[in-house]
C-alpha cells in the first residue's frame, strides 16, 4: 500500500504553487475583486502553458492524459492562492468531453481546450437547488436545448458549454445567439457566475455519465477548499504572531493558540479524504460516488468553519474588505455551496451506504 | 498511489488468518482455563509465530523482524477480525517495552520484556500525582537511596489497573535539589512490596479502572532504575510518544461507529427506524466524514513511516490523538440521543467496564461518559492543542514559570 503522491505528482504541485506565489500574490486577487479583470487571462494563459487547461485531455489530443488526482492537486494550489482563473468549469467540461464525447466531438474541441485556445464550462444547476443529474429539467430534443441554467461559472468568454439536461443527459452547446447570458452577483468575485437562457442547437454527449462529472466536481471543490483553508490557517497564525496587545503577541494567548489549533485540526487531517476520493474516481469507480459525496460535504464544511474562525481570530481587521481573509472566506463559501450544500451530499452518502 | 497491499502482504494476511483459525478459540483442556490464562497461552503461540510484537528482538521474546508498518497493519486487521486476545495490557506492551528497548539495561530487558509480551507480567504506569497532572514534572513522590534500596514515599493517582498489576513503572523524585525536570528517576516497582497500597477509585460511570497508590517507606532494589539517576524525565518521554500513537489507532473507532449504525437501525423515531430519520442520517454522515478523515490520515501516516518520511505527516501525527478523541465523542453523543430514556438509568456493573462485550443500551450510556476519558488520559485535549499550536503552527510556547 502506498497512499502518497509520486515524485511527478509532487513536482506538478510545487510547480503550480511556485507559479501562483509569483504570479498571483494576494494584492493581485484584491485587484480582481475590485473589478480589474485584465490579469485573469494572463494568469489562465500562464497556467495553460503549464498544461493545466488540458490535464485530463488524452495526449493524442494535445493534453497531458492525467487523472482526477492530478487535477485535484492543481485545484488545491489554486485554492491556496484563491487564484481567480476559469479552472473549475473548464476542467469539468474537458473531462466530460474527454470521457464521454464522440470521436468527432473530441477532435473538434479537445485540442483547442487543451491548449487553452478555447474555453469551456459546465451549466449544471437549476432553480431550487437542483444540482444533481436526477433533478435536471432542461429539455434536450431534436438537436436543440431549451431551458434555464443557474450559477454557471466563468460563462463570459466561454466558447463551449456542457449543459446538464433532463434524464441526466449532457449536451454540447456552442456560444451564440441561442445562449443568453445574465451575470449573477457572485459573492466570490474571483469566480463569476451567470444565468443562461438556452434555446440553441445542441449535440448530445452520448457516452457521458453526468453523475461522474458531478463527482469529479465534488472532488475538485473539496481540494480547492482544503488548499484555501490550509492557507488561511497559516495566514492567521502569522498574523497573530505580529499583532501585539497587552505588550505581547496575540499568539502568546492560550485562548487564541487553542482556537488556531482547532482550526488546523479541522483542516489538516482531511487531505487524505479528498486524495482518496480523487484516486477512487479513476481506480475504484464503484467507491467513487460515496467517496466524492463525503469529501465534498466534509472537507468544505470543515474549511468553512476554519474560515469563520479565521475572521474571528483576526478581530476587526478580519471583517474588512481590505484584509485578505474575506477573499479566502468567500472562496470556501463557493466551494461549499456550488454543486450543492453539504446536507445534499450527506444524504447522498447515506443512501449510497445503504442506510 | 496504490491502495492494494500487494501479493507479499496478502500472503501474510492469509497466513495470519489461518493461524487465528487454528489457534483460537482454545481447545480441550485449555478452553477451561481462566480468561487471562487463555490469553497468555494464545499470546505465547502468536509470539512464536511472529504475529505479535514482531519487531522485539528474539532474545527478548519477539520475532526480531524489521519494522514494517504495512505488515503490522495487515496483521492487526486480521487479529481484530478474528477477535483474538492480541490487545494485551498496553501499559506493558506499548509503553514499558519500547522504553526498556531504548533505555533499559540488558538484565532489565531479559527479566521483564518476555513475560510482559506474553501477558504474564502486568504493568501499571505511575506518573500522575494529586499535585502533578498536566504539569507532570512537578511531581513530589520521593525515592531515597538508602544502602542498596530505594525507599519510596508519596502518592500516585489515576493509575490504571494498579490493583491488578504485578509491577509499576513510575517517576519518582530522587534528586530533590536538582531543577524540576532534572531531579526525577524512572523506577520499576513490584506492586507486592510492603508499604504499597493501591486503592481503586470509582469512576463516574462506576467502573474501577484506575486507582490511587500510596507509598509509605516501600523498599525497592537499587538496580530497578531505568537510565541514570535524574534522567527519568527523558526516559519517560518515549513512553508518552507510544501512548499517543496507540490512541490514534482508528480500528476501534470504526468498530464503535459500526455499532452506532446498527443501533440506529434498531432504535425507533416516529415509529420508524431512526436510521431513516433525516436528522440522524445527517449526523451519521457527518461523523463518517470525521471517521474516514481519520482512517485516510492513518493511511498517509503509515505510508510515510514505511518510507521514512515522517516529516511529511508530522502535522497529522501530532493531531491523531485529538482527532480520534473528537470522533469518539461525536459517536457517543449521537448514540445517547438514539436511546434517550436509557440515559436516565445507571448502567449495570458489567456495562460500566469498557472495551468488552456487546453494546447494550447501558453500555452506550457508559460510553457517553467514558468517551470523556479520551480527552484526559495520555495528555489532555487542551495539552494536545498546545502541542499543535507550538509544533504545527509555530506559535510561541506558553510561559512556564
Amino acid at each position: 500500500m502506498n497512499f502518497a503522491l509520486s515524485e511527478e505528482q509532487e513536482l506538478l504541485q510545487t510547480t503550480v504553487r511556485d507559479f501562483v506565489a509569483k504570479q498571483c500574490p494576494p494584492p493581485a486577487v484584491h485587484r480582481v475583486f475590485e473589478g480589474e479583470r485584465e490579469a485573469v487571462s494572463a494568469l489562465w494563459k500562464g497556467l495553460a502553458e503549464m498544461g493545466v487547461a488540458g490535464m485530463v485531455v488524452p495526449e493524442s489530443f494535445g493534453g497531458a492524459g492525467l487523472e482526477l488526482l492530478e487535477l485535484a492537486l492543481v485545484a488545491e494550489e489554486l485554492g491556496r492562492g484563491a487564484v481567480p482563473v476559469p479552472f473549475l468549469g473548464h476542467s469539468l467540461a474537458a473531462l466530460a468531453l474527454a470521457r464521454g464525447g464522440s470521436a468527432t466531438q473530441q477532435r473538434a474541441w479537445l485540442p483547442r481546450l487543451a491548449s487553452g485556445e478555447s474555453r469551456a464550462t459546465v451549466a449544471l444547476a437549476e432553480d431550487a437547488g437542483r444540482w444533481l443529474p436526477s433533478d435536471w429539467r432542461v429539455e434536450l430534443a431534436n438537436g436543440r436545448v431549451r431551458g434555464r441554467k443557474l450559477s454557471v461559472p466563468e460563462a463570459e468568454g466561454a466558447q463551449l458549454f456542457v449543459v446538464g439536461c433532463a434524464n441526466g443527459a449532457l449536451a454540447l452547446v456552442e456560444a451564440g445567439p441561442g445562449v443568453r447570458m445574465t451575470p449573477e452577483p457572485a459573492l466570490d468575485r474571483g469566480r463569476p457566475l451567470a444565468t443562461l437562457e438556452l434555446d440553441a442547437p445542441a449535440e448530445t454527449l452520448e457516452a457521458a455519465d453526468a453523475a461522474r462529472v458531478v463527482d469529479a466536481g465534488c472532488v475538485l471543490l473539496a481540494a480547492d477548499a482544503f488548499g484555501a483553508a490550509h492557507q488561511l490557517v497559516r495566514a492567521t497564525a502569522s498574523y497573530l504572531q505580529t499583532r501585539q496587545q497587552f505588550g505581547q503577541s496575540l499568539a502568546q494567548f492560550q485562548a487564541l493558540k487553542h482556537q488556531l489549533a482547532n482550526m488546523a485540526l479541522e483542516v489538516d487531517p482531511t487531505r487524505g479524504l479528498w486524495w482518496y476520493a480523487a484516486h477512487a474516481f479513476d481506480h475504484a469507480p464503484a467507491e467513487s460516488p460515496r467517496a466524492a459525496a463525503l469529501a465534498k460535504s466534509h472537507v468544505t464544511d470543515r474549511a468553512q468553519q476554519a474560515a469563520r474562525d479565521a475572521v474571528e481570530a483576526h478581530g476587526g481587521i478580519g471583517f474588512t474588505w481590505e484584509c485578505d481573509v474575506h477573499i479566502w472566506f468567500k472562496r470556501i463559501m463557493f466551494d461549499r455551496l456550488w454543486l450543492g450544500a453539504p446536507e445534499l451530499h450527506r444524504e447522498r452518502y447515506a443512501r449510497l451506504e445503504g442506510w | 498511489m496504490n491502495l492494494q497491499f500487494g501479493d507479499e502482504y496478502e500472503r501474510l494476511r492469509a497466513e495470519v488468518r489461518a493461524f487465528c483459525r487454528d489457534t483460537w478459540p482454545l481447545r480441550a483442556e485449555e478452553s477451561r482455563l481462566a480468561e487471562r490464562e487463555q490469553a497468555i497461552a494464545w499470546r505465547k503461540r502468536a509470539l512464536a509465530a511472529g504475529f505479535l510484537h514482531r519487531t522485539v528482538p528474539r532474545g527478548y521474546g519477539g520475532a526480531g523482524a524489521a519494522p514494517d508498518v504495512m505488515a503490522e497493519t495487515v496483521i492487526r486487521q486480521e487479529l481484530d477480525r478474528a477477535r483474538v486476545p492480541h490487545r494485551g495490557s498496553v501499559q506493558g506492551t506499548h509503553m514499558l517495552v519500547p522504553t526498556l528497548l531504548e533505555c533499559g539495561s540488558e538484565e532489565q530487558r531479559r527479566e521483564y520484556i518476555p513475560r510482559t509480551l506474553t501477558g504474564e507480567l502486568l504493568w501499571c504506569q505511575g506518573y500522575s500525582e494529586p499535585g502533578a497532572g498536566s504539569d507532570l514534572a512537578s511531581l513530589q513522590s520521593r525515592a531515597e537511596l538508602v544502602g542498596d534500596e530505594w525507599v519510596l514515599t508519596g502518592q500516585k493517582i489515576w493509575t490504571s489497573q494498579a490493583d491488578e498489576a504485578d509491577m509499576m513503572f513510575g517517576l519518582f523524585r530522587t534528586e530533590p535539589d536538582a531543577p524540576k525536570h532534572g531531579g526525577i528517576s524512572y523506577l520499576l516497582v513490584p506492586m507486592k512490596t510492603p508499604g504499597i497500597v493501591a486503592r481503586p477509585l470509582t469512576m463516574m460511570q462506576r467502573g474501577t479502572d484506575f486507582c490511587e497508590v500510596f507509598f509509605d517507606g516501600a523498599r525497592v532494589p537499587a538496580q530497578n532504575i531505568v537510565g541514570r539517576r535524574g534522567e527519568g524525565w527523558k526516559v519517560s518521554r518515549s513512553t508518552l510518544k507510544h501512548e499517543r500513537m496507540l490512541i490514534g489507532d482508528s480500528a476501534i473507532v470504526r468498530i464503535t461507529f459500526d455499532s452506532l449504525v446498527a443501533l440506529a437501525r434498531r432504535a425507533q423515531r416516529d415509529g420508524r427506524p431512526a436510521l431513516e430519520h433525516p436528522v440522524v442520517r445527517q449526523r451519521l454522515a457527518e461523523i463518517a466524514g470525521h471517521l474516514e478523515t481519520q482512517e485516510w490520515s492513518v493511511a498517509r501516516m503509515l505510508t510515510a513511516i514505511h518510507h521514512n518520511r515522517e516529516a511529511q505527516v508530522m502535522s497529522e501525527l501530532l493531531m491523531a490523538k485529538l482527532l480520534s478523541t473528537n470522533v469518539q465523542q461525536l459517536i457517543a453523543k449521537l448514540a445517547l440521543d438514539l436511546i434517550p430514556d436509557a440515559g436516565l438509568h445507571e448502567p449495570t456493573a458489567d456495562e460500566a467496564v469498557m472495551g468488552v462485550g456487546e453494546f447494550t443500551q447501558g453500555r452506550w450510556v457508559s460510553n457517553y461518559m467514558y468517551s470523556l476519558a479520551f480527552a484526559i488520559a495520555g495528555g489532555t485535549s487542551n495539552v494536545q492543542r498546545n502541542i499543535i499550536g507550538e509544533l504545527v503552527l509555530g506559535l510561541p510556547r506558553d510561559r512556564r514559570p
